[in-house]
């Protein structure tokens, strides 16, 4: 018998205006939908109870922006969810207030991720956010102030215009601050979009010399005490007694190929060897759970090769070696003896583990590549 | 019919000086072909044979004319097939010299004119095109005249497309061409100037009896390569094919052998009878010898054998096709073939893609190189990475190129000859207008792109012709490219040493472009020996990660990796480098590259 997934990720596809760069799932304002909206999360949550867990370990609510969902929906959306040892809620700077610190910190959620992207006024407005500098500060604060003890900062790098020392500012801006985890992330100009358009000419010739800044992002962070965990993510260290282990154990269970189930518009689950994705359409999805049935949804079979291979994908993403055990099939070994006399990777025969060297894990796409048969 | 009365005969002009019109005014005047039925060229058509079913093609027709038998004799009207018409005339008496009165003598006029006086063939020249409006027939009368030593009078002025004066050629064959004189009562002999292969019946070889006589179902010989076989089949076209008991000497007709063997017949031999056999074969036929040379490789390396069998079949029409396995690690398994020039290795090429609907990847051409090692007997290379490290000498093949331009060009001509390592021979003016420039060069000279310089700065109106006069020694070196510290056979290229700098420099800097960025830095070297002349490096990656990766974005980024993965499988490892294939074809730019 089945238990069930143990993460479950909630998606709150609600913004106040669109950024150029993003290409999530997002609906711009409709504060009018809100309640509706949560109402059909919750209607998905009980047509969907069977592959849950009863006891999850984590519930990461994701946007769009979730802070900017009314707040009485916000709070009604968490009273019905179940409790979870990890509660995560994305965040933009510029909605929290004290009052939403304190309501989230009273309906439980106990981690919070703030979008933070940059500290230079010039990169935020090419990044169409609308976020000041000392908005961030407060937010933290207020955060703080209400009791969260884990705030991850996301920031972006590669930002068309962004020099290294502005990297390194923003860098040096949010250490000061100390969050316990950070994710940072390249900035991804897909083709065709409007930003695209807008800097894709800037963002190639200066191609050269961002090239660097993945480096730059990694020795600040590690130099700083961080822990270079997953390919773009870092936390305190947590070595030494009493200490926490500060890592999204949510998206750790997505890295460590874990059965998880995601509601919402928009949203992938990948359950059993099976993978769904619920229609991006926001009216869409909303009839159908008004109307008590699934909401449309894209259904990708997985076979054990394919979840295999992305088990390796993710895996070598991570710091701690990767265990093969059956996952051998998929690698091939002369690909493992040649990266390894490159110094790109790592193997334990004995302990059947694989794991990238520092420089392989800059170079994690291509190495992967050539690992997997 | 008695020799007295048979007429073999060729017609040789520069393209569209109007061969065929006056091959099809010459059918229709003798009624092989009615006017009704008359299609235009039916020399080149092949309507008839599919008609019938079979695909071979008529290389030779023979027609009646005033009680005498007329042979046309086809011959290839580029310029590159000296050999196929050396081969063609060989079995002729006679050759009308057609020559259009608007453009007067081009090169390539020139040349199967001095083919034709060498083979001792008796020439009626012919200006064709007087109707044009622009036609000057006296003065290209006189160009001609001049050109073969004759009398202007002799001349003979028409129009193939009119049909004015073509009455006049074909008597003029009947007095001007010698009969063929063969002794009929001596051992059978025939040339075999051409062959096809019909996939019913084997292969068909087109004949010129010169002695004796043959007869259907008799058994017989080739006798160079001593193949035997029996005449299943003997006859002629007129233009349909015709069955006929017997061919005899000065007869032109076809044998259908029935050998599946393409191989085993080859264009030149002589064929004889079995029962009474020649004591030798006919004198005079050269095997030609390939001069270029180029890789041949199925794109999709599963097509391998059927590449084989495409050039089984050519070799087949074309004697001086010639080709070897040859194993790339590049490009892995393919042909080296050797061809007579440019032209002939175009003209391959096209028809592997167009009648066997095969996809090449041709390597950049280079010529054959005679060279002597240290201490070691001569021997000839064909593959530049072939070429000896150390040797005592090289010799390259030099041709004698024949240019005619207007005068104004004969400087541009000139310059082009002197940067590519060119002898000036001789000038002459073959008009007021008209200059013929003589020049010796190195044959690697002209195989990557000297004729479209030539076009291009002379705007099209230079004609050109060449023929390999034989080998020359050269200061030649071999210069290889090493990626990452493995040398590249692909890439490797015989060159003159004052170029090989540039060149050299020319290919690691094409070769940097080509070749992406690996995980680790690449040398791209070109070295002369253990000489390094220059070097690029593709720096290695940096970064090389997929930026986020969550619930949502795992089979996007998975099907990004299959991507990634599946172009690192179409790359051709060298060593530890993945090369791109492109990237082996960048010898062939290198003279773009120099234009700019």
């Amino acid at each position: 018998m089945t238990v069930g997934a143990r993460h479950l990720y909630v998606h709150l596809p609600f913004c106040a205006h669109r950024c150029g760069y993003c290409d999530f799932v997002t609906a711009v304002g409709r504060q009018s939908q809100h309640a509706d909206y949560v109402e059909a999360l919750l209607a998905e949550l009980e047509l969907e109870r069977g592959v849950l867990a009863p006891e999850p370990e984590t519930v990461f609510l994701g946007g769009g922006t979730p802070t900017f969902t009314e707040p009485d929906a916000l709070k009604r959306l968490l009273a019905g969810l179940p409790p979870a040892s990890e509660v995560t809620v994305e965040a933009n700077p510029e909605t929290v207030t004290q009052e939403l610190a304190r309501m989230l910190r009273a309906q439980g959620v106990n981690r919070i991720s703030l979008g933070v992207q940059s500290f230079r006024p010039h990169l935020l407005e090419v990044l169409d956010r609308v976020v000041q500098p000392d908005t961030v500060r407060r937010a933290f604060y207020h955060l703080r102030d209400a009791g969260f003890d884990n705030i991850s900062f996301d920031l972006i790098y590669g930002i068309p215009g962004q020099t290294a020392s502005d990297l390194d500012a923003d860098l040096a801006d949010a250490l000061e601050l100390g969050p316990e985890h950070l994710s940072c992330y390249e900035l991804e100009a897909k083709p065709g979009t409007r930003f695209t358009h807008a800097h894709g000419e800037e963002l190639e010739r200066q191609a050269d010399a961002m090239e660097s800044y993945f480096e730059l992002v990694v020795e600040r962070l590690t130099g700083a005490g961080y822990r270079w965990y997953e390919t773009a993510n870092f936390c305190r260290a947590s070595e030494g007694p009493g200490l926490r282990d500060l890592r999204s154990r949510h998206n750790l269970a997505y890295w460590l190929g874990r059965d998880y189930l995601g509601l919402g518009v928009g949203a992938v689950s990948t359950i059993a060897g099976r993978r769904w994705r619920n229609t991006p359409r926001l009216a869409g999805y909303m009839d159908a759970l008004k109307r008590g049935t699934v909401p449309e949804r894209e259904l990708e079979p997985l076979s054990d090769d394919v979840l295999r291979r992305e088990r390796v994908m993710l895996g070598l993403r991570l710091d701690e070696p990767l265990v093969l055990g059956d996952l051998a099939g998929v690698v091939d070994g002369h690909a493992v003896s040649r990266l390894e006399h490159l110094g790109l990777v790592r193997s334990d025969v004995e302990r059947q583990t694989l794991a990238l060297t520092r420089r392989g894990r800059f170079l994690g796409g291509g190495v992967t590549a050539d690992l997997l048969t | 019919m008695t020799q007295d009365r048979i007429r073999n005969f060729s017609i040789i002009a520069h393209i569209d000086h109007g061969k065929s019109t006056l091959a099809d005014r010459i059918l229709e005047l003798t009624n092989a072909v009615s006017s009704r039925d008359m299609r235009e060229q039916v020399l080149d058509s092949m309507d008839l044979e599919r008609e019938r079913g079979i695909t071979i093609k008529a290389q030779a027709v023979r027609v009646e004319w005033k009680g005498h038998q007329l042979n046309l004799i086809d011959t290839p009207g580029h310029v590159d097939f000296t050999y196929e018409v050396s081969r063609s005339l060989q079995a002729c008496e006679g050759a009308l010299l057609v020559v259009d009165a608007a453009q007067g003598t081009q090169a390539q006029t020139l040349a199967n004119a001095y083919l034709a006086i060498e083979n001792n063939l008796d020439i009626v020249p012919v200006v064709n095109k007087i109707d044009l409006p622009s036609a000057d027939p006296d003065a290209v009368a006189s160009e001609i005249a001049d050109l073969i030593g004759d009398d202007p009078e002799h001349v003979l002025r028409i129009s193939a497309k009119t049909g004015q004066g073509v009455e006049d050629v074909l008597d003029a064959i009947i007095e001007r061409v010698p009969p063929p004189s063969g002794d009929l009562d001596a051992p059978a002999r025939a040339l075999i100037f051409d062959s096809s292969y019909d996939q019913y019946r084997g292969v068909v070889a087109f004949v010129r009896v010169v002695d004796g006589s043959f007869s259907t179902r008799e058994p017989l010989r080739a006798m160079a390569l001593d193949t035997r076989f029996e005449a299943e089949e003997l006859g002629f076209f007129s233009p349909t094919r015709s069955a006929t008991g017997t061919l005899d000497a000065g007869e032109v007709g076809y044998v259908i052998t029935g050998l599946k063997d393409v191989s085993r017949l080859r264009v030149g031999d002589t064929i004889t009878s079995e029962r009474r056999p020649a004591a030798g074969p006919l004198p005079g036929y050269k095997e030609v010898k390939p001069m270029v040379f180029s890789g041949l490789f199925p794109t999709d390396s599963d097509a391998y054998p059927e590449l084989r069998d495409a050039l089984e079949r050519l070799k087949l029409n074309d004697a001086a096709l010639f080709y070897e396995p040859e194993t790339s690690q590049a490009l892995g398994f393919g042909f080296r073939c050797g061809f007579l020039g440019l032209l002939h290795m175009e003209i391959v090429r096209e028809r592997l893609e167009r009648e066997f609907d095969l996809d090449l990847i041709v390597t950049a051409p280079n010529v054959a190189y005679r060279v002597k090692p240290p201490h070691g007997d001569w021997k000839e290379v064909h593959t530049p990475s072939d070429m000896p490290n150390e040797v005592e000498e090289v010799e390259e093949p030099y041709i004698k190129a024949s240019i005619i331009v207007p005068k104004e060009y004969v400087g541009a001509v000139m310059e082009l000859n002197n940067d590519r390592r060119g002898n000036f021979d001789h000038m002459e003016y073959l008009s007021e207008q008209r200059v013929h420039l003589t020049y010796e060069l190195p044959l690697a000279e002209i195989v990557l792109d000297y004729y479209d310089q030539l076009k291009s700065r002379t705007r099209g109106y230079a004609s050109f012709d060449y023929d390999v006069i034989g080998f020359r020694p050269g200061k030649l070196v071999r210069v290889d490219v090493l990626v990452g510290g493995e040398p590249v056979d692909a890439l490797s290229l015989v060159i003159h040493r004052d170029s090989a700098y540039d060149r050299g420099r020319l290919l690691v800097e094409r070769l940097r472009e080509e070749i992406p960025r690996q995980h680790f830095d690449v040398a791209i070297q070109a070295a002369i020996g253990a000489r390094v002349i220059a070097r690029e490096t593709v720096k290695a990656r940096r970064k090389d990660v997929l930026a986020k990766c969550y619930g949502g974005d795992i089979s996007r980024k998975r099907k990004l990796l299959e991507k990634q993965k599946a172009g690192k499988k179409r790359m051709k490892q060298v060593g530890m480098v993945e090369v791109p294939q492109e990237a082996f074809l960048a010898v062939l730019n290198l003279s773009d590259e120099k234009k700019s």
